[in-house]
C-alpha cells in the first residue's frame, strides 16, 4: 500500500513547528503531520495511492544540511530528527506561487460548477491563496463536456492535472483506461479513442477530483451541495456492505459517496453501489418490459388479485388477503405448506422478524435467502470464518469462487491490491479466467463438475479430472503442483494443516449443482483445519438473513434448529417440528404440488433470479397463493395474488451483515414512498393478522431481542453499534479484545465533502489549524461478560455455531458422469450490471447491461464452421436459446461460458438450466 | 491480426527483452511503429499496449507527449526546421517562414501530395550547421531557402532515398542490440566502479 507506515512500534520523532512530534517510520510528513492535528494543504495527495508530488500544493519547509528547503510534504516520509515548518512567510509565498499558477488556467466557473460549495480549489484558495489573481489574460477553452465514458463527464479547462483520477484507474482500479495525454498547459486527461472509461469503478474518479473537472451524468447539475442533507449508512446493493455517505434532497437520494471505512471499502465504491439509488428514487419516465403499467417504477400501494386483475387496496384488506391465504394452504397441508423464498433486500430486523413469523408463528422451516445461487446454509454459518483484512494478509488465499469484479466489486478492489502489494498470494481454481486471474500466483483450470476433483488433487492426491474431455485434461500438472507448493509455503515441513490460508468460496457457475462446490469446501476443511474461508455471497444482506434465520434447518444466531429447540420454543412459543425445504425443493415442491401450496417472495424476483426458470415458472404457477412483498414490479409480480409494497434500501433504518459476518449501522434518509412499510412491520402485522403478537414495534426493540435470543449477536448491543470507534461495524460473534476501541482515524478530508462527515472525514482546512487530533477515550464496550457467541450457563442459550455442521451432507452431491464429445459444458457467470430491479430501474446503469454471448474455445467454434460474432443455439435438455457466439482463448475445450442474469436472445440462459443437474450440458449448432 | 510487420514486431520482441520490465520499451516501440507507419496509427499503439501488457490510453498518454512521436499522420517526409538559439541567429525563423511559403503549408501541416510534414523543431543539436534541417530525423546539413527547394525538389523526385528512409526512425533504436561489449568487459568495470565507490564511501567516513 503506498504511503504505508512502518509497523507501529517502529517510530520516529521529528520537530513539527516547533513541538516534537512521534511518527511511525516511513510515514509521510503530510501524513504524520495531519495525524499530530496539523493540516498541510494539497491536491494530489490521496491516503490510499502511492504519492506523486505533482501539484506542489503540500510545500512545507524541512531543514536539511544545507538549511530550510521547500519539500513536498506528500512526497517526503519523516525522519528521525527532522524539522519541519508547515506557515512560514516562505512557505506562505509558496503556497501563494502555486494556486495563483493553478488559477491561471482555472475557468473560475464555481457559480456553474457541480463542486462549488465544496471545493478543495476553493476552500484552499481562500485559506492559503493570494486572494489576487494577476492574470488578465483570455483563459484556455475547450469543448465541454466531453465524455469519457456514459457515467463519467469530463470539463477539461477545471482539471488542475492531479492525477488523482488516473492513479486511481492504474493504480487501485488496475485498469488505466484513462491517462494524461498531451504536454504543458495542453495536458489533459484522455482515453483512448473509442475505449471509453468503462470500468465498473469509474464513480470513485469523480468522488476523488479535487475540482469540478470529473462530473457524474447522474449527478451532474441536480443540486448544489449545501442543499443536500446527509447521513452515514451501508451499501446493500451486494454483499461487501461499503459504507456510504448517502445525500439528499427533498426526499430523493442525489449521491452516494464511500466513506473510508478502513476494514472493508477504503473509500471506495462500485458504480453500481453509486449509482442503483435512482431505482430507488423511481426515476424511470419510460415503462419497461418489465413493468409496462408502472412508469415509475415503484410499487407504491397494497395490490390483491381480483378478478385476475391485481387492484389498489388498503393495507388492511390486503394483509388480511395475505393471511387468509397462507392460512388456507396451512390447513390444507399444515404448516410445510407455507414457504418464503428472499429475504437478501432485508435488513437484519426484517429477516429476523420474518424468521420469527414464518419459524415461530406459522411453523414452517421451509424458508430460504438464496435463490439457488448460494451455498448451504450450513457451509456459510458452520465454516470458520475470515474477515476481508484476514484475507489481504493470508499466506495465501484460495479463489474458489466467480469473478469477484463481477460479484463483489469492491472486495475484487480490495484483493487485487492485496496481490499488488504481495500481502498474499492468490491461487486461482475455476472454470474461466477472472478478473483477479493476471494475479493469481497460480491458476487451475477446471471443468465444471470437476471442482471438487480438482481441490481432492491439490490437496495431495488423486486426478485432478474425474471426467477429462476428449481433447485432454485442463489441469496442468506443474500448476498444480506449484499450487499445492504455495498453500504449504512458510510452515514447518509436514506442516500442511492450512493455517494462513484463507479460502474464498462463492459460485463459479449457477449451472453446477452448489453441491459440487459444497463438496470441495468439505474437503478443504477437513484436509486444512486450519484455513479460514471468506463467503463469497453476493446478494445485499443474504448473510445477515441467513444468520437471522431465513435458511432452512437453522434459527437465527447461527443455531441449528435441534441445538436451539428448546431456547427458542421458550422465546417464541413454537419453532418447527422438522428441518424444511431449500429453494431447489420449495419450487420443486410447489411444481410437483407436493407438500408446499404457497409462497411468499420477500423483495426477491424467483421467476427472473431463480438459475432453473422452467422450474421457477412451473412453480409459481402451480402455487395456490403467493405473496409479493417488493419495492419494484417484477416478473413474480405477474404471479402475485397479494403484492405488499415494501421499503427499499435508504427508506428504512437497522442493521446488516456484510460478506464477513460484519454488523453495520443501515440510516434511514427518505420517507418511504406512497404506503410502502419497512419490511419487520409488514411481518408483525401479518402476524397480528395470524393471530400471534410478535411484540416488536421498532427495529431497536428488534435488535435487542436479537442480541439478546441469537447467540452470534450477543454483545453486539445498539450502544456498541452506534460507538464512534464501530462505525465500520462489528464482527459477530463479537470478540471484545478485536473491537477497535479508538475511534476510526479520518482520512482524505477531500473525499466526502458535505455536512456530517467533516466530522469523520477531517476538518474542512482552515488557515492556521493545529488543533489537536480530535480525541475520544476508550469506548466501554459491554459487560465485561463473557464474550458474543458464547453458550450463557444456566439460561439455556445455545452458543453461537450449535448444531451447525459444515461437515454435515445436507445436500447430497450429485453425481457427474463423463462428458461426451458433442456437447459442451455450460459455465454460466453472473455480471455486475444484470437484468435485477437495481438496475433495470436505474437510467444511468441500464444501458450498460451487456448482452450475454456464448464463449468458447476457438476450436469449438470452428468446428460448428461459425465465425466469432455470429449466432449460435445452445440447446440443453431445458430449452433453447438463440446469442451470439464468442470465440475466447481463456475458455477451454468443451465449456461454453454464458452471463446468465442478462438478456440471452429472446430470453435468459436460466432457459437452459436444470436444478437438480450436477452441471449442464448443452448442445451448440450455428443457426443458418 | 498484427498490424506490425514481423520484421518490425521481431525487433520489439528483442527490445522488450532488453528491460526488466516491458513497459520500459514504450517508447522504442513507438519509434519502430512509426518507421513502419511513419506515425502512430492506433491500431499499432493498441498493438504495442498488448505487448507491453499496459493499455492503449498509457501509449497515447505517453506518445502524445513527446515531439518526436506522432499520433496524427505525417506525410512521407518530415521536415525538422530548427529555431533554437543558433539558428535562429542564423536564420532560422526566416527558413521556416520561406518554407511555410514554398511548402504551401503552415507549420505542423502536410502538403497535399502527401509527401511533405513541415515541423518547428528545439536545438537538434547540429548548432554548428545553422539553420538545422533533418528529413526523417536525417541531418541534411545547413540550408538557405534556396537549397531547401532543391532538396524539397529532391525529396519529390526520390532522389535522396538512398541516405533517407521514407520513413524516418530514430537510429539507435534500430542499432543498439543487448549488450554490444563483452559481458566480462562490463563485469570488471562495474567491479571496478563499486570499488572505487566503496573507497570514495571509506574516505568520506574519515572525513567526517
Ligand atoms: S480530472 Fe480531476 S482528478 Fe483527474 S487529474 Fe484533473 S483535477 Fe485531478
Ligand atoms: S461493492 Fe457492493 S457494497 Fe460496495 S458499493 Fe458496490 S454494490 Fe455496494
Ligand atoms: S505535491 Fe503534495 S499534495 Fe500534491
Ligand atoms: S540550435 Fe538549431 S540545432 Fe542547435
Amino acid at each position: 500500500m503506498p504511503d504505508v507506515p512502518g509497523p507501529p512500534e517502529e517510530t520516529v520523532t521529528f520537530v513539527l513547528d516547533g513541538r516534537e512530534v512521534t511518527a511511525r517510520k516511513g510515514e509521510m510528513i503530510i501524513s504524520a503531520a495531519e495525524r499530530a492535528g496539523t493540516y498541510i494543504p494539497r491536491f494530489c495527495h490521496h491516503p490510499r495511492m502511492k504519492p506523486v508530488g505533482m501539484c506542489r500544493m503540500c510545500l512545507v519547509e524541512v531543514s536539511g544540511p544545507r538549511g530550510a528547503t521547500l519539500q513536498p510534504s506528500c512526497y517526503m516520509s519523516v525522519a528521525d530528527g527532522m524539522e519541519v515548518v508547515t506557515a512560514s512567510d516562505k512557505v506562505k509565498k509558496a503556497q501563494d506561487g502555486v494556486l495563483e499558477l493553478l488559477l491561471v488556467n482555472h475557468p473560475l466557473d464555481c457559480p456553474v460548477c457541480d463542486k462549488g460549495g465544496e471545493c478543495p480549489l476553493q476552500d484552499q484558495t481562500l485559506a492559503y491563496g493570494p486572494g489576487e489573481s494577476r492574470f488578465v489574460e483570455e483563459k484556455r477553452h475547450f469543448e465541454k463536456p466531453i465524455a469519457l465514458s456514459e457515467l463519467v463527464l469530463l470539463d477539461r479547462e477545471r482539471c488542475i492535472q492531479c492525477a488523482r483520477c488516473t492513479r486511481f484507474a492504474a493504480e487501485v482500479a488496475g485498469e488505466a483506461l484513462i491517462d494524461f495525454a498531451g504536454r504543458g498547459e495542453r495536458v489533459e486527461v484522455a482515453t483512448f479513442p473509442d475505449r471509453p472509461f468503462s470500468s465498473y469503478f469509474s464513480g470513485n474518479t469523480v468522488q476523488i477530483c479535487p475540482v469540478g473537472a470529473l462530473t457524474a451524468t447522474p449527478y451532474r447539475f441536480t443540486a448544489r451541495p449545501w442543499d443536500l442533507d446527509q447521513v452515514e449508512s451501508t451499501c446493500t446493493t451486494c454483499a461487501v456492505g461499503c459504507r456510504v455517505a448517502v445525500q439528499s434532497s427533498a426526499n430523493r437520494i442525489t449521491r452516494l459517496l464511500g466513506v473510508d471505512a478502513d476494514p472493508v471499502n477504503q473509500s471506495w465504491l462500485c458504480d453500481k453501489g453509486r449509482y442503483a439509488y435512482e431505482a430507488v428514487n423511481g426515476d424511470e419516465v419510460a415503462a419497461t418490459p418489465d413493468a409496462p403499467d408502472a412508469p415509475d417504477g415503484r410499487v407504491t400501494q397494497p395490490l390483491v388479485r381480483r378478478g385476475g386483475e391485481l387492484v389498489p387496496a388498503g393495507w388492511g384488506e390486503a394483509l388480511r388477503a395475505a393471511a387468509d391465504g397462507l392460512r388456507a394452504a396451512r390447513s390444507a397441508g399444515g404448516p410445510g405448506a407455507v414457504a418464503l423464498l428472499g429475504g437478501a433486500q432485508s435488513t437484519n430486523e426484517g429477516a429476523y422478524v420474518w424468521a420469527k413469523l414464518m419459524k415461530g408463528v406459522l411453523g414452517t422451516d421451509s424458508v430460504d435467502a438464496q435463490l439457488g445461487d448460494g451455498l448451504p446454509a450450513d457451509l456459510v454459518l458452520g465454516l470458520p470464518q475470515a474477515t476481508i483484512d484476514e484475507a489481504c494478509h493470508a499466506r495465501a488465499v484460495l479463489l474458489l469462487t466467480g469473478d469477484l469484479r463481477e460479484e463483489l466489486p469492491v472486495l475484487f478492489l480490495r484483493l487485487r491490491r492485496a496481490a499488488v502489494d504481495r500481502t498474499t498470494t492468490l491461487l486461482e481454481v475455476g472454470p474461466v479466467p477472472t478478473a483477479l486471474t493476471p494475479h493469481a500466483a497460480v491458476s487451475l483450470t477446471v471443468r465444471p463438475g470437476d471442482t471438487a476433483a480438482a481441490v481432492r488433487a491439490l490437496l495431495g492426491g488423486g486426478s485432478a479430472e474425474a471426467h477429462p474431455h476428449p481433447a485432454g485434461p485442463t489441469v496442468d500438472d506443474a500448476d498444480l503442483a506449484r499450487a499445492r507448493r504455495l498453500l504449504a509455503d512458510g510452515l514447518p515441513d509436514g506442516a500442511v494443516d492450512g493455517t494462513g490460508v484463507v479460502v474464498v468460496l462463492g459460485r463459479p457457475s449457477v449451472a453446477e449443482h452448489e453441491s459440487v462446490v459444497a463438496d470441495a469446501a468439505r474437503a478443504l476443511a477437513q484436509a486444512l483445519p486450519g484455513a479460514r474461508f471468506l463467503l463469497a455471497l453476493r446478494r445485499g444482506n443474504v448473510r445477515g438473513a441467513l444468520e437471522l434465520g431465513l435458511a432452512p434447518g437453522v434459527l437465527p444466531g447461527r443455531v441449528g434448529l435441534e441445538a436451539g429447540r428448546a431456547w427458542f420454543s421458550a422465546a417464541w412459543g413454537a419453532v418447527p417440528d422438522a428441518a424444511g425445504r431449500d429453494a431447489a425443493g420449495i419450487l420443486s415442491a410447489l411444481a410437483g404440488g407436493e407438500g408446499v401450496r404457497a409462497l411468499v417472495a420477500l423483495g426477491a424476483d424467483v421467476a427472473g433470479d431463480y438459475p432453473d426458470r422452467g422450474l421457477a415458472a412451473r412453480a409459481l404457477e402451480a402455487a395456490d397463493f403467493v405473496v409479493d412483498i417488493t419495492g419494484h414490479r417484477t416478473s413474480t409480480t405477474d404471479h402475485a395474488d397479494v403484492v405488499l409494497p415494501v421499503a427499499v434500501a435508504h427508506e428504512r433504518a437497522g442493521t446488516t451483515t456484510n460478506v464477513e459476518g460484519r454488523v453495520s449501522r443501515l440510516s434511514q434518509k427518505l420517507v418511504p414512498p406512497g404506503e410502502a412499510w419497512p419490511d419487520w412491520m409488514i411481518a408483525a402485522e401479518l402476524a397480528a393478522e395470524l393471530g400471534g403478537d410478535l411484540g416488536l414495534t421498532s427495529d431497536t426493540e428488534i435488535w435487542s431481542e436479537v442480541e439478546r435470543l441469537a447467540p452470534a449477536f450477543a454483545g453486539c448491543t445498539a450502544r456498541l453499534l452506534d460507538a464512534a470507534a464501530t462505525r465500520d461495524g462489528v464482527v459477530v460473534p463479537v470478540d471484545l479484545a478485536a473491537v477497535p476501541s479508538h475511534p476510526v482515524h479520518p482520512i482524505d478530508p477531500m473525499g466526502t465533502p458535505g455536512i456530517e462527515s467533516a466530522e469523520r472525514q477531517g476538518a474542512p482546512p482552515r488557515v492556521g489549524q493545529s488543533a489537536p487530533p480530535p480525541s475520544e477515550g476508550p469506548v466501554a464496550l459491554g459487560d465485561g461478560t463473557a464474550s458474543g457467541g458464547d453458550a450463557v450457563p444456566g439460561t439455556g442459550r445455545p452458543a453461537a455455531g450449535a448444531g451447525i455442521d459444515p461437515a454435515a451432507t445436507g445436500v447430497a452431491a450429485v453425481h457427474v458422469g463423463p462428458a461426451d464429445s458433442y456437447s459442451l459444458r455450460l459455465v454460466a457467470r453472473r455480471r455486475l450490471y444484470d437484468a435485477g430491479a437495481a438496475v433495470t430501474h436505474s437510467p444511468s446503469l441500464r444501458p450498460l447491461v451487456p448482452a450475454a454471448e456464448a464463449h468458447c474455445n476457438p476450436h469449438d467454434l470452428d468446428a460448428l464452421a461459425t465465425a466469432s460474432g455470429e449466432p449460435v443455439r445452445l440447446r440443453s435438455a431445458r430449452g433453447t436459446v438463440e446469442l451470439a457466439g464468442r470465440a475466447d482463448d481463456g475458455v477451454p475445450r468443451g465449456v461454453v461460458v454464458v452471463d446468465a442474469n442478462v438478456p440471452a436472445g429472446a430470453g435468459t440462459l436460466h432457459d437452459l438450466i436444470d436444478a437438480a443437474g450436477a452441471v449442464t450440458e448443452v448442445r451448440m449448432e450455428s443457426v443458418r | 491480426m498484427s498490424h506490425l510487420r514481423p520484421d518490425i514486431l521481431e525487433r520489439a520482441r528483442e527490445l522488450i527483452a532488453l528491460y526488466p520490465r516491458p513497459r520500459s520499451a514504450l517508447i522504442p516501440l513507438c519509434h519502430l511503429a512509426q518507421e513502419q507507419d511513419g506515425w502512430l496509427r492506433p491500431e499499432a499503439m493498441e498493438e504495442i499496449a498488448a505487448l507491453l501488457g499496459i493499455t492503449p490510453a498509457e501509449v497515447r498518454g505517453t506518445a502524445s507527449f513527446y515531439d518526436m512521436l506522432h499520433t496524427e499522420p505525417v506525410g512521407t517526409y518530415l521536415v525538422s526546421i530548427c529555431t533554437n538559439i543558433a539558428c535562429l541567429l542564423g536564420g532560422g525563423a526566416e527558413l521556416l517562414e520561406h518554407a511555410e511559403a514554398h511548402l504551401g503549408i503552415r507549420v505542423g501541416g502536410t502538403t497535399a501530395d502527401g509527401m511533405i510534414t513541415l515541423e518547428e523543431a528545439e536545438c537538434l543539436a547540429d548548432c554548428d550547421r545553422a539553420p538545422c534541417v533533418t528529413v526523417n530525423h536525417r541531418y541534411v546539413g545547413a540550408q538557405t531557402p534556396g537549397s531547401f527547394d532543391g532538396l524539397v525538389a529532391d525529396l519529390r523526385a526520390g532522389r535522396r532515398g538512398d541516405e533517407i528512409p521514407p520513413h524516418g526512425t530514430l537510429v539507435r533504436v534500430r542499432r543498439s542490440t543487448g549488450l554490444q561489449a563483452d559481458p566480462a568487459s562490463v563485469a570488471d568495470e562495474r567491479a571496478a566502479m563499486a570499488e572505487a565507490q566503496a573507497a570514495r564511501a571509506a574516505a568520506k567516513e574519515e572525513g567526517s
